[in-house]
């Protein structure tokens, strides 16, 4: 930068429409702004991030040889890089760009009140011209980016994301805390409009998984810990102790031809029976286990809460000497360029909802509990029975949008988007299967969106399973026959209704996992009012995160059903590649540096940092003293350290204290200082 | 003068929360008073005690400062950092006999639009029953 050059800011102020327009005077604050000091030129446009409005800002800086831009229209959380793009354009250095927000934090918040809306216009302009004047040339860093992604949770989600990365040629880690992948859908029956077969659609997958040489799959893993950024995640996953060696395990401590093979013989012999959580609940499992079938890996597991250590496993597995009882946790540190989370959902503790009785009366289920109990594979082999007596059930009610869609505080104010779907599903599972059976739909509204649905939800009418419309107010259970009494008000025909049901299925409302929180926070996500992760931008971006490099997939975001699902799952494999395939990334220039000649080596600033991104060391005339100075590829350029330091000696870029204090000089003193 | 005065109040606010609220609120069309003029840094983390020193001696009637909830900073914790220097303001603007209502923190999340509006709302309701700061009085 130059020795005192003189500013010449350029202000362009966008209408946005009526957007801004209709409660801020645009021709006025145009006037303004010509006033203020340092502003060299001024305009306004219909839409300043049009190709037009953007051509004015190139032209005008060639034209007034301005030295920094403003424009003041929408959120610089939306449109700062499309103009640092027309400000790169006109020759000037991308950085030389500022924002003042006029439309999110301006004209939509005072829409009434056009006199006060123009004059904060007119203050945030000014604020934006004091620090466009102090603006310097900044060069963002390049770094390399790792070679290789990790895929947090391996349901339908994580797995389709996992395959197109490691199609695409990148070396992927799949983790995943169960000791199997295939998440929530491997547990459903069959899937709706189509009834699919789910295990048979998503085996396939699992199998590729399993086998695909890019991939390396993390089962019974969690994360520890997430450093580092964009290109160079250092991430640290605990490897849970499984007990349990596969093959590979087994040769690499030698022991040849040995290893889990999944005969099962262990299990057999193990005299601890818990409750099989994949069945939710409803099927035992010993304390090694695997829990069903197509297990991938298939690999047992030893449950160490639950084992004895009686080691009647050990002896049963025999010279395959799989089985190790001393096991303990493992540490693995992975280096990667691009994460993806893909954690899913848990139900919502639906006994929360007194009303309807569900841990309160054996015949209560949720929808998960059905998919198990109408699953051929499932712990009843696909007869359907009611808990209390195992009597098939001649009517069933079906309560929707449970604990869903509910503004009492004890539930969840969002639509679950997939459960009127399933509960239409199951409707036809038991009429299918059980015929004669009569089921009962108690129903808010029916929300069939996606392709098919609306003719699946016809077809259910039509084969006669009776829709009544309203919230249901409680169930009660005869304690004799203990069939449950569903009572609601039938919104259509405006008045009570009570129907005698022999089961109760609850199309529970979904909530994040209880892990999210934690891993959310080691990859730095926001989450939103709702609990579920926050996306980058609800419309243009729901694959993103605020943290650069880190993507979203699946229920995580926001409950959806498996095509959307697995659509987002590839949107954000595709996102997450981009950087890996190009190879390098650039991290935004607002990293701190040290001032040495003002820096008196206390050091105070070393503890602040979160990243260890400062050191003292010594300074560079040979005077011996010491100086802190700044690892710039681990600073990220919070500003932690440049807010403390006593002696002004940090320079956070693009957040200097010199345009800070421009900024409040500017609104409280009118700039002229 | 009395009749006319509308409160000065500057707002320091990180990108990554409160900001991101704030645009939401703005998305939702929430309406709020317009007597707030904002800056935004990346990380309350970033706030230097002295510019909200500067502002009162500049003579704001007040300062808000916003950030993430704890243990959502974006940089993981500088709004611990940031909260504890607050909190050192508050005493500076008592010892000087500055009523420390005047300032305040608070934490608004990206997803909380609408708790941003309710925050505005009371901070200009706190200033405007204060009245023009004795600093800026003696200032005209
Ligand atoms: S990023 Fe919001 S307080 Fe640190």
């Amino acid at each position: 930068m130059a020795e005192k050059e003189e500013a010449r800011v350029g202000v362009f102020i966008c209408h946005c429409g009526t957007n801004i327009a209709g409660s801020i005077d645009i021709m006025d604050a145009v006037e303004y702004a010509k006033t203020i000091p340092n502003v060299a030129y001024a305009d306004q446009y219909q839409y300043m991030c049009s190709t037009p409005g953007q051509g004015k800002i190139v032209e005008a800086i060639k034209e007034h040889n301005l030295t920094g831009i403003v424009v003041a229209a929408c959120s610089p959380r939306l449109h700062e890089p499309t103009f640092r793009v027309a400000t790169k354009e006109g020759g000037l250095n991308p950085f030389r760009f500022e924002m003042a927000n006029i439309r999110e934090q301006n004209s939509w918040v005072h829409m009434h009140d056009k006199e006060s809306a123009t004059a904060k216009a007119k203050d945030a302009i000014k604020i934006a011209v004091a620090k466009a004047a102090l603006l310097e040339d900044l060069i963002p860093k390049s770094v390399p980016v790792e070679h290789a992604a990790l895929v947090v949770g391996a349901g339908v989600g994580g797995i389709q994301a996992s395959l197109d990365l490691a199609s695409a040629g990148i070396k992927t880690y799949l983790i995943e805390k169960w000791p199997t992948v295939g998440g929530r859908m491997s547990q459903l029956d069959k899937t709706f409009p189509t009834l699919d077969c789910s295990q048979c659609i998503l085996t396939p997958k699992m199998v590729d998984v399993g086998r695909h040489p890019n991939i390396e799959l993390m089962t019974y893993c969690e994360i520890e810990k997430v450093e580092g950024y964009i290109g160079n995640f250092d991430i640290t996953i605990r490897k849970k102790a499984r007990g349990v060696l596969s093959p590979d395990e087994a040769t690499a401590r030698g022991i040849v031809g040995g290893g889990c093979n999944g005969c099962g013989d262990c299990a057999e012999v193990c005299p601890v029976i818990k409750p099989n959580p994949f069945e939710m609940g409803m099927a035992p499992r010993k304390a090694i286990y695997i829990y069903h079938a197509q297990v991938m890996p298939l690999l047992y597991t030893v449950d160490f809460d639950a084992c004895v250590k009686c080691g009647l496993c050990v002896d049963a597995c025999g010279d395959k000497k799989a089985i190790d009882l001393e096991m303990e946790d493992e540490f693995i540190t992975l280096k990667i360029g691009t994460a993806i989370i893909a954690t899913g959902y848990n139900l919502m503790p639906i006994e929360n909802k007194r009303e309807w009785g569900y841990k309160q009366f054996d015949n209560v289920i949720t929808g998960l509990e059905f998919e198990r109990l109408i699953c051929a594979s499932g712990p009843t082999g696909g007869h359907l029975i009611r808990p209390s007596d195992g009597e098939t059930p001649k009517s069933v009610g079906f309560i929707l949008c449970a604990g869903s869609r509910d503004n009492t505080g004890n539930g969840k104010p969002y639509c679950s988007r997939f459960c009127c779907m399933y509960s239409l599903k199951h409707a036809h599972q038991i009429m299918e299967k059980i015929p004669g059976t009569k089921v009962y739909l108690f129903y808010m509204d029916i929300r069939s969106f996606g392709k098919m649905y609306e003719e699946f939800y016809y077809r259910i009418q039509s084969e006669g399973a009776k829709f009544i419309r309203g919230r249901v107010a409680n169930v009660l259970e005869d304690p004799q026959t203990r069939n449950l009494y569903v009572r609601a008000e039938d919104t259509l025909l405006g008045r009570p209704v009570e129907v005698e049901c022999d089961l109760v299925v609850l199309a529970a409302a979904v909530q994040p996992v209880d892990e999210e929180d934690v891993i959310r926070k080691h990859f730095g996500v926001s989450k939103s009012q709702d609990g579920w992760m926050l996306e980058a931008h609800p419309k243009l971006n729901p694959c993103g995160t605020t943290t650069a490099g880190v993507f979203l997939a699946g229920v995580c975001q926001g409950p959806k059903d498996i095509p959307d699902t697995v659509a987002q799952a590839e949107g954000a494999a595709s996102a997450a590649s981009i950087p890996i395939h190009i190879g390098q990334v650039e991290l935004e220039p607002y990293f701190a540096q040290c001032m040495e000649e003002l820096c008196a080596g206390c050091g105070m600033c070393i503890d602040l940092c979160p990243y260890q991104a400062l050191a003292l060391v010594d300074r560079s005339d040979g005077s011996g003293r010491k100086v802190m100075s700044v690892t710039e590829a681990k600073c990220k350029g919070c500003g932690t350290c440049g807010g403390f330091c006593p002696g002004g000696a940090i320079k956070m870029q693009h957040f200097t204290s010199p345009q800070i204090h421009a900024q409040i000089d500017a609104f409280l003193c009118g700039g002229e200082q | 003068m009395a009749d006319e005065w509308n409160p000065k109040i500057l707002a320091i606010i990180c990108n990554w929360c409160s900001y991101a609220g704030a645009d939401l609120a703005g998305g939702a069309r929430i309406q709020y008073p317009s007597d707030v003029r904002t800056i935004r840094v990346m990380c309350t983390g970033r706030i230097d005690m002295l510019f909200i020193m500067k502002a009162f001696a500049n003579g704001a009637d007040g300062v808000l400062v916003s950030g993430c909830h704890f243990g959502d900073c974006h940089y993981l914790a500088g709004n611990f950092k940031a909260a504890k220097r607050m909190f050192m303001v508050k005493n500076v603007l008592k010892n000087l006999g500055l009523e420390d209502k005047r300032f305040r923190m608070t934490f608004v999340s990206a997803s909380e639009g609408a708790k941003w509006a309710t925050v505005i709302s009371d901070v200009v309701k706190t200033v405007n029953e204060l009245g023009p700061s004795p600093i800026a009085e003696f200032k005209k």
